[in-house]
């Protein structure tokens, strides 16, 4: 039998812990794996897809792991409706490539394309356009859930058993594993995007180009900021915004071929990189690099990598971190806090802790599903290498994130508690009742839900 | 789990009024909620413990553990893990004795003996296994300067830690790929109950510093720690030296 003893961890490579890993035919087969999941033990099992969650949410100590990319069929795209019809563990890369050719984008992007479409549900991930296109969730209109009693459901986001839907969309794999889903694609003419890019110099310009109304005429925004530089630079930020390009948009060489999968990567970082290297004289260094390299300028043809994926560039990015790994916190604060998010902005940067990977986008309205993140606010996703000191720091900006009645990110979380996660989601119990009802023994476990006590 | 920043939820404290290991707690309660199962024989002692750690914001839970008793040991690290992961199990009983007398008392020798080294060894069989079954989980044992190169005067409780250090070194190997770490702690003379009245040695060190010491070693999964960490070096270079001119050391 395929199974094998691993170690995993998420992908900033912290907190890693043993599984008993299942593969191939064992998961392909769903036969095999209702008898898995049957079989799974005190432990319990959860599915994992392509390891992309920063924090525990895919891995599940001493119990079971299911590899979940072994389930890669996409078995039919319906270029008319829109409509693809897929297994969970195809990722959204080979999503896209197949699309493409058909004039269909995938719906919601996030910072990677390597996720799977079950992680994508079940992190209910968002992108650049979460202001006009919701997140993952919304666009997903059929999929079918592995049910902890070995029976596969079919759920539909209004259908009879819609409040099960809800709950696994961004239900992190706890209530079932996700074997297959229907997607409505996005109509495209091209693959590419018209860019508006330019700099803001402080905090005040940042959140005032995202406040102006400015944003609602592009579909996709969001700013890379600077959380280093205090003083007058604090906040300065270079944004990119924009639209799929439509055919008449584009120059006449790319219109030959528009849709294109037109998204390069130079180079896979080696596993070479030492700890420290990540401070903050080379962090300041290249957020000056990068902030002085976006010029002002409208109206821009840009591919995927360009507009959306400048990370991509260098696979593997996670090791320039070095062993220790590092700490994503990701946090959104309603519009109406407005004063105290300046202020926690001001603390970062003056706090010591180093980040320079950090975005910031708007949010638009959130969905039904009650342990989704976006609801509309201030979304900050920052970056920390992992040093002394570290987690009173985040424990201090929880406090402070939870008083705005805000909340943290699920995929990106690796170390707050129980009482701070159940008071940012309110609605917690509601999920805990559905979860409940369709897994009374509690088999689907992870090191997640044991850290935030999310399951009974 | 511990998490990304270090931080475990749960604590499990093998000698549940040891003063290293309350302070090891308290260490981490700064960090945020621990659950704490404090293992001890029952006695006001541990209750004043239990309370001293509920007030400083743990969630207590005591077990009933006797280290002499040997027969027991495995069913009381069962309970231990009974409501939920144990995410550090610090094995911190121990007792000094009376060194005179343990070099020319069979029964005296026995029992120090047996708690130091039969009980840690015992103990730490049970915890491999729990450990084992859940996956994760990270062991302290407190060792012991003396187990390095024990003198005259403590040669006794030198060669009981001295087991129980070459044990549980060993365990690091044995649990090596297994997802669990095992840290070995050798403090030098600390400040605390069992040492009262004793003269410090030098580099003497309080149970906070060593808690500090044990805190930072497990979060930076190192397998060995000397509290303070200057003894380290101090003991590297004792370890060569010959015995006639060790004997005459003020130590």
């Amino acid at each position: 039998m395929p199974r094998s003893q691993m170690t995993l961890a998420g992908w900033a490579r912290t907190a890693p812990s043993r599984a008993t890993v299942l593969t191939g035919d064992d998961v392909a087969s769903t036969e095999a794996l209702s008898e898995a999941v049957a079989t799974a033990g005190e432990r319990g099992v959860i599915a994992r897809g392509l390891g992309r969650s920063y924090g525990d949410t895919a891995q599940n100590a001493g119990g079971l792991v299911v590899d979940m990319t072994a389930r890669d069929r996409i078995h039919a795209v319906d270029a008319s409706t829109g409509l693809v019809d897929l297994d969970a563990g195809v990722s959204l890369d080979r999503l896209m490539r197949v699309a493409l050719p058909f004039g269909l984008w995938v719906p919601v992007l996030p910072g990677t394309r390597q996720v799977t479409i079950g992680g994508a549900i079940a992190n209910d991930i968002h992108g650049k356009n979460h202001h006009t296109a919701g997140s993952f969730g919304d666009h997903v209109v059929s999929m079918d859930l592995l049910l902890a009693s070995g029976e596969v459901r079919r759920l539909e986001p209004d259908g009879p058993e819609s409040e099960l839907f809800w709950a696994t969309v961004g239900g992190i794999g706890l209530t079932g594993i996700i074997l297959r889903a229907t997607i409505r694609m996005t109509p495209t003419e091209t693959a590419y995007f018209v860019a508006d890019t330019e700099r803001t110099a402080n905090l005040d310009e940042t959140i005032e180009r995202f406040s102006d109304g400015s944003d609602e005429a592009y579909d996709y925004s969001s700013a890379w900021f600077d959380s280093i530089s205090t003083g007058s630079k604090l906040g300065r930020a270079a944004l990119g915004r924009g639209s799929l390009a439509r055919l008449d948009e584009l120059p006449a060489k790319l219109r030959r071929d528009p849709l294109k999968f037109d998204a390069p990567t130079l180079l896979d970082l080696p596993d070479v990189f030492p700890n420290g290297l990540a401070n903050k004289l080379t962090f300041s260094a290249i957020g000056e690099l990068y902030y002085r390299k976006t010029k002002n300028k409208r109206g821009q043809i840009q591919n995927l990598t360009a507009f959306y994926h400048p990370l991509d560039l260098f696979g593997d990015w996670n090791r320039a971190y070095g062993s220790k790994g590092f700490l994503q916190y990701q946090f959104i604060v309603p519009l109406d806090a407005e004063a105290e998010f300046r202020a926690i902005i001001r603390d970062i940067a003056e706090s010591g802790h180093v980040s320079f990977l950090n975005v910031f986008k708007k949010f638009g309205e959130g969905n039904r599903a009650p342990l989704s993140f976006p609801m509309p606010g201030w979304n900050i996703c920052v970056d920390f290498p992992i040093v002394d000191g570290l987690g009173a720091f985040c424990r201090s900006l929880d406090e402070r994130v939870l008083a705005m009645g805000g909340r943290l990110y699920t995929a990106k979380d690796s170390r707050t508690d129980p009482e701070t996660f159940a008071a940012m989601y309110p609605r917690l119990d509601e999920w805990r009742k559905i979860r409940d009802a369709a897994d009374p023994d509690g088999v689907f476990a992870s090191d997640m839900s044991r850290r935030l006590r999310l399951t009974s | 789990m511990i998490d990304a920043v270090g931080h475990p939820t749960s604590l499990l404290l093998l000698g549940g009024t040891s003063e290293i290991g309350l302070a090891t707690a308290e260490k981490y309660l700064e960090g945020g909620p621990v659950r704490v199962v404090l293992a001890g024989r029952q006695s006001p002692r541990l209750a004043d413990a239990a309370a001293r750690l509920t007030r400083a914001g743990a969630t207590v839970e005591t077990v009933e553990f006797d280290a002499r008793d040997a027969a027991v040991h495995t069913e009381a690290v069962r309970k231990a893990f009974a409501g939920g992961d144990i995410d550090v199990a610090l094995v911190a009983f121990g007792v000094l004795g009376d060194q005179e007398k343990a070099w020319q008392d069979i029964d005296a020798a026995v029992e120090l003996a047996e708690v130091n080294y039969v009980a840690a060894v015992s103990v730490g069989v049970a915890l491999a296994a729990e450990f084992r079954r859940q996956g994760h989980g990270h062991l302290v044992a407190l060792s012991s300067v003396a187990a390095e190169r024990a003198r005259r005067s403590n040669f006794v409780y030198g060669s009981t830690k001295a087991g129980l250090d070459a044990f549980y070194t060993g365990l690091t190997e044995a649990l090596r790929g297994e997802g669990i770490g095992v840290t070995v702690v050798r403090p030098g003379f600390v400040h605390t109950k069992m040492t009262e009245g004793m003269s410090p040695a030098p580099l003497s060190t309080t149970p906070e510093a060593v808690a500090d010491v044990i805190v930072s070693a497990v979060a930076r999964g190192r397998e060995q720690a000397w509290a303070p960490a200057p003894l380290r070096f101090v003991m590297s270079a004792l370890r060569h030296v010959p015995r006639p001119i060790f004997r005459r050391l003020p130590l």
